[in-house]
């Protein structure tokens, strides 16, 4: 498969005061993201995790070391906007991202930008709207909707770019547990149709159950690299980085401890149930 | 009490005044103004204030609504009418009391005024109640896109001005959040003289402040990673169009200028 990010020994450092010691949030990462999968990052606060997404655009510039989007080097100014085109960003607060005070003019927002011819444009707002499930709310205002409408326009803003990854950095943290299912539904539904590459940052377990990769941060490096059930069986690990495990593997883990012999990789509820009924029937 | 600010406030409708281009109605309520200006008499004046309720007939828009856009210019009203009726000289003064002398083109210009005032208000609202802020912001950016020339930065003044109107509600929303919190530490915005009054909206303020600049901060960011870099090579979702009705309107608003203008000279 070809390879949509990749990132060689990434370094980043926020700029700090005079005297100050400065400290890297990024302290040397590489890492090969391929393109149509679903990633998810994961990590604690100041695990370094948005700041490794900032980079996959050109939004934060390393400080060392290089990140490529398909092949385009990010510290090339010429190429930053058909990097920032091919890699859409989603932010937490959805109100700090919608733009205009119509919602097609918000979605129309970024085509403009990039001189689509006023017919195209009209054809990618529609579309984008009916691929995340907006197409009633054209006409509507963005401020009242609920945050997984807006967080919704937000993303169908980014896809009337035609990018060929989007990045959702926190996206689903200011939500309540509708609007984030909400969310979460749609960019799988984009990942699975459109073959749009998701990198998900998120700090919630149980979003990264249905994720192609996990990929753990901890302090400016990456911690763990692999399937969702190769990183969450490592609960200790998990742990002592102060991350939880999400309940279904929490519970194998706590009865596997007080003997009773249960694999550890049942993530879904369902297979977390039929692990139980196993090894209880054959005790 | 937050939410009774009627800036920009706007109706939606699909009658001829609000379909016709935003520059067309920029343009009228240019003229509407330049007209009410130049009239100098009683017939002058009831041309104009016919055209309005003419326009506020076809748009539709109540005329309460109207009214109320008067309301916080009432002061201004009111003063200015009577400054005029006291304090103009004249050749003939109805009433004397004391210093406060009343003189017949004092009476004369405090109506006037006081009518102009009230036309040039209502006029200039009913152009926002009917057409969409952003449609105006549409408007103004294309009309004054010849200045670009002299490098005024037109197409940065729209945006600035449609970002602050789309901001408004998510910051009278955050105004309000921040009260309540204040409220709840104790602060008290309600009692006191004015000077302790207008203290103690620094704890609104400053929070509001800092929030308005975070948000300007991520927006920025947003704004960027969705490909802005300025005007240059933008294209529109909507591009605005001259359609018949709007050279009708402009036709006939030329044709009232020039009445009132005639007018003037007739001295009537």
């Amino acid at each position: 498969m070809a390879t949509m990010i990749k990132t060689e020994t990434l370094k980043y450092a926020y700029p700090v005061e005079e005297g100050e010691k400065q400290t890297f949030a990024l302290r040397g990462v590489d890492l090969e993201i391929e393109k149509g999968s679903f990633v998810v990052v994961l990590g604690h606060n100041g695990s370094g995790k948005s700041t490794l997404a900032k980079t996959f655009n050109g939004v934060l510039l390393p400080a060392g070391g290089k990140v490529y989007v398909e092949g385009m080097d990010t510290c090339d100014e010429n190429l930053l906007l058909a990097i920032r085109q091919r890699v859409g960003m989603v932010f937490q607060n959805p109100d700090n991202q919608i733009v205009a005070n119509v919602v097609e003019e918000d979605v129309a927002f970024a085509p403009e930008n990039l001189g689509v011819p006023t017919e195209e444009i009209r054809k990618r707002v529609d579309d984008a709207l009916k691929a995340v499930g907006m197409s009633e709310f054209v006409r509507h205002a963005p401020h009242l909707l609920s945050g997984g409408q807006k967080q919704r326009i937000a993303i169908a803003g980014v896809i009337a770019m035609e990018p060929a990854c989007i990045v959702l950095d926190e996206a689903t943290a200011m939500l309540d547990p509708i609007g984030r299912q909400e969310v979460l539904s749609t960019v799988h539904r984009l990942n699975r149709e459109k073959g749009i590459t998701v990198i998900l940052i998120t700090h919630h377990m149980n979003e990264a159950e249905e994720a192609d990769r996990v990929i753990v941060m901890d302090d400016g490096v990456v911690a763990m690299d692999g399937s969702p059930r190769q990183v969450f069986t490592q609960v200790d690990a998990l742990r002592s980085m102060g991350l939880t495990v999400p309940d279904t593997v929490d519970l194998l883990d706590r009865l596997q401890k007080d003997g009773l012999d249960v694999p550890l990789d049942a993530l879904t509820v369902e297979e977390c149930a039929g692990a139980i009924a196993a090894a209880l029937r054959a005790n | 009490m937050l939410k009774d600010i009627t800036l920009g406030q706007y109706f939606p409708g699909d009658t001829v005044a609000h379909k016709l281009d935003p520059r067309t109605k920029i343009l009228l309520v240019v003229l509407y103004i330049a007209a009410l200006f130049s009239a100098r008499g009683v017939v002058g004046y009831t041309i104009l204030a016919l055209c309005l309720a003419a326009c506020v007939r076809i748009s539709r828009v109540g005329l309460k609504a109207l009214v109320r856009g008067l309301k916080p210019v009432l002061f201004i009203i009111i003063f200015t009418g009577i400054l005029n009726l006291f304090f103009t000289p004249g050749d003939r003064y109805l009433l004397e009391w004391g210093i406060l002398k009343i003189s017949d083109t004092g009476l004369r210009n405090a109506v006037f005024m006081v009518v102009r005032i009230m036309l040039l208000i209502m006029g200039t609202f009913l152009m926002t109640y009917t057409t969409s802020p952003i449609s105006l912001t549409d408007g103004l950016e294309q009309l004054l896109g010849g200045l670009k020339r002299f490098h005024v930065p037109v197409h940065e003044l729209a945006m600035m001005m449609s970002i602050a109107l789309r901001f408004i509600p998510t910051l009278i929303e955050e105004t309000d959040k921040i009260m309540s919190a204040q409220k709840a530490r104790g602060a008290d915005f309600e009692s006191g003289n004015l000077m302790q009054k207008a203290k103690a909206l620094i704890p609104i303020l400053v929070p509001l402040f800092i929030s308005a600049f975070r948000r300007a901060d991520e927006l920025a960011v947003a704004m960027e990673c969705r490909c802005y870099h300025g005007g240059e090579g933008r294209t529109k979702l909507h591009v605005l169009k001259y359609e018949r009705r709007d050279y009708i309107a402009l036709v006939l608003g030329v044709l009232v200028v020039a009445a009132v203008l005639v007018l003037r000279h007739m001295g009537l």
